[in-house]
């Protein structure tokens, strides 16, 4: 038996009936990680003493027959955003360089309160600025199923963690797309819920009214016992919200796939969508045909200035989250300067990385005197019209199937000078944060040249019952999910 | 490349307000970059939203209110724990107005 192979309900079974030891799961992770990270680098820090300090003490509570909890001896990586108290999260940036947390992010507690086993922290795009990890200003991840391919981003070393087994799961964030980009370019399912499902609380913030952290993992079955763990009313978090949590890995046959109705939008079809993705998403609508689903043509007009709505408001809230990396409280900073005009300045314009400097400018211009109409509230008035469309549209349909991404993964290096043909990566993903609401993507096959994609399926708000529902019933009748990269 | 948007002099007041210095070859690539990216929002003024109110935020909450009460929180230590320079237990920062 192959550990790194295995679901979440299976390592638990296994672990209760004492066939194997929480020992032995992070043991072969750990060393399926320290023979594949050199290459593939997914991970920023590796937290192997701390992750075998926390399988002895669940074997301890086995032994002893305590109640273990609902991820006990799962070993997980977490996306280097996440504070993680006394481990160094950088954010993917070097202004964060050798930060050691006082405190850790409530979605992080909870997964480490159920016993969850920390294998280490994975890189991203600098403060998951990006779609391919090339702007992590430590160094560029790679795509497991080739090495001369990004992982997509900015949760790309989440995604190529969980795509090449060296975790069972990771926790990502998906601001514009970067749980679902990732995923459907490295061949596996990742959940962006709902905005408010999931605490924002100790998590850096990019763009505080999109943010929404979320799993990457292999199945569906796993992402629900996940959201289950993570989700729900956070104090530390005014936004999250009351809305109870459903018991989703009990409710994954609940919603028949006969008689459901599937929304296919024209213009998540058209542009610059590649032939082989747009044919293997389509393919998907015929195995959900024959499964007794309606497929209803719907339009959803905005789609085309989700891009401008999304890069307008995005920068505008970021370069107000990035106003507290001053190098006073926490990062790095310039040693023996005089005034403190001069240290923002020195300190912000030595350790910033390209994308963050970009963003922070575009921010700032929208939002400086005499352009604040112009783009903001402009652009925050379209955001209401892609809303509104959504509404409307889910009065009529149970979910709505799009593409992921437009292409596969692409070279790496290709897109990196210039930013607008990789803010256009997000095409099909942005206007679901934009209006905020939940989305799965799941992998349906592979390009020519062995390359995954992924489609999704996007919910009402607080609907992620439905589509993980719909979700695994896909799953249980195909078997994307369950193809591997040979490493 | 100069922009019709924003011009090189406007394009320092922004970075200034940003609190950004950055160098001759960043100013160059961002001034070039920027110029396309705002190109690119001219998209926006193709729809009509005269009679659209804005959207601040997505899930309908409305004034989220707590207790206003002393809870737990880091000691003056752990709070300091991070920062790059501390003096008789508080932050400590370079001149801020010079005499």
């Amino acid at each position: 038996m192959d550990i790194t192979k295995l679901t979440i309900t299976k390592i638990q079974k296994l672990l209760k009936q004492k066939k194997i030891s929480a020992l032995d799961v992070t043991k072969a992770y750990l060393a399926r990680t320290k023979k594949l990270d050199p290459e593939i680098k997914a991970f920023i820090t590796i937290t192997d003493e701390l992750a075998l300090k926390q399988a002895k003490k669940i074997d301890d509570k086995i032994q002893k027959d305590q109640k273990i909890g609902k991820l006990a001896g799962i070993p997980m990586s977490i996306k280097d955003i996440y504070l993680t108290k006394g481990i160094q999260t950088t954010a993917g940036s070097k202004v964060l360089k050798g930060y050691i947390p006082q405190y850790s992010s409530t979605v992080y507690q909870k997964l480490i309160n159920q016993d969850a086993i920390l294998i280490g922290k994975t890189n991203t795009d600098t403060f998951a600025f990006g779609a391919s990890t090339e702007n992590s200003g430590y160094f560029t991840t790679k795509n497991p199923w080739n090495f001369d391919y990004i992982p997509g981003g900015s949760s790309g070393g989440s995604a190529a963690c969980v795509s090449s087994s060296m975790s069972v799961f990771s926790m990502g964030s998906d601001t514009g797309g970067s749980i679902r980009h990732p995923a459907s370019l490295c061949g596996i399912t990742g959940l962006k819920p709902t905005y408010g499902r999931n605490s924002r609380y100790g998590i850096t913030a990019m763009a505080s009214s999109f943010d929404c952290p979320g799993p990457l993992a292999n199945t569906v079955e796993d992402i629900a016992v996940i959201t289950e763990v993570t989700a729900g009313k956070d104090p530390l978090d005014a936004t999250t919200s009351s809305t109870s949590v459903p018991k989703y890995s009990k409710l994954l046959n609940k919603h028949k796939l006969k008689g459901l109705k599937i929304g296919l939008p024209k213009e998540y079809f058209s542009g610059s969508i590649d032939k082989q993705v747009k044919q293997k998403v389509l393919e998907t609508t015929k195995f959900f045909e024959k499964q007794g689903a309606k497929i209803i043509d719907i339009s959803l007009p905005s789609t085309n200035q989700g891009i401008a709505v999304y890069y307008v408001l995005v920068p505008c809230e970021i370069s107000a989250n990035m106003a507290r990396y001053d190098g006073i409280r926490f990062g790095q900073s310039k040693k023996d300067i005089k005034d403190l005009l001069s240290y923002y300045l020195e300190t912000r314009g030595a350790f910033m990385e390209d994308e963050m400097k970009r963003r922070i400018m575009i921010g700032t211009y929208a939002l400086s005197a005499g352009y604040f109409d112009a783009y903001y509230l402009k652009a925050s008035k379209v955001r209401t019209l892609i809303k509104n469309e959504f509404i409307e549209t889910f009065k009529k349909v149970d979910t709505i199937l799009a593409p992921v991404s437009p292409t596969t993964a692409w070279k790496i290096g290709e897109k990196i000078d210039d930013p607008l043909q990789m803010y256009l990566a997000d095409v099909f993903t942005v206007c679901i944060n934009v209006a905020g609401l939940p989305s799965l993507a799941l992998p349906c096959g592979f390009s020519s040249n062995n390359l995954p994609i992924g489609f999704q399926l996007i919910g009402n708000y607080f609907q992620e019952d439905k589509i993980l529902s719909i979700g695994h019933q896909y799953q249980q009748l195909t078997d994307y999910h369950f193809q591997k990269p040979k490493l | 490349m100069s922009s019709k948007k924003i011009t090189p002099s406007q394009f320092k007041h922004i970075a200034k307000l940003a609190k950004l210095k950055l160098t001759k070859e960043e100013e160059n690539k961002y001034l070039s970059q920027l110029s396309s990216i705002l190109d690119y929002f001219d998209i926006l003024n193709k729809i009509d939203t005269s009679k659209v109110k804005p959207s601040f935020q997505v899930t309908q909450l409305k004034n989220i209110f707590r207790q206003d009460k002393i809870k737990p929180s880091l000691n003056q230590d752990q709070a300091l724990s991070a920062a790059s320079k501390n003096k008789n237990n508080y932050f400590s920062v370079p001149v801020t107005i010079n005499k």
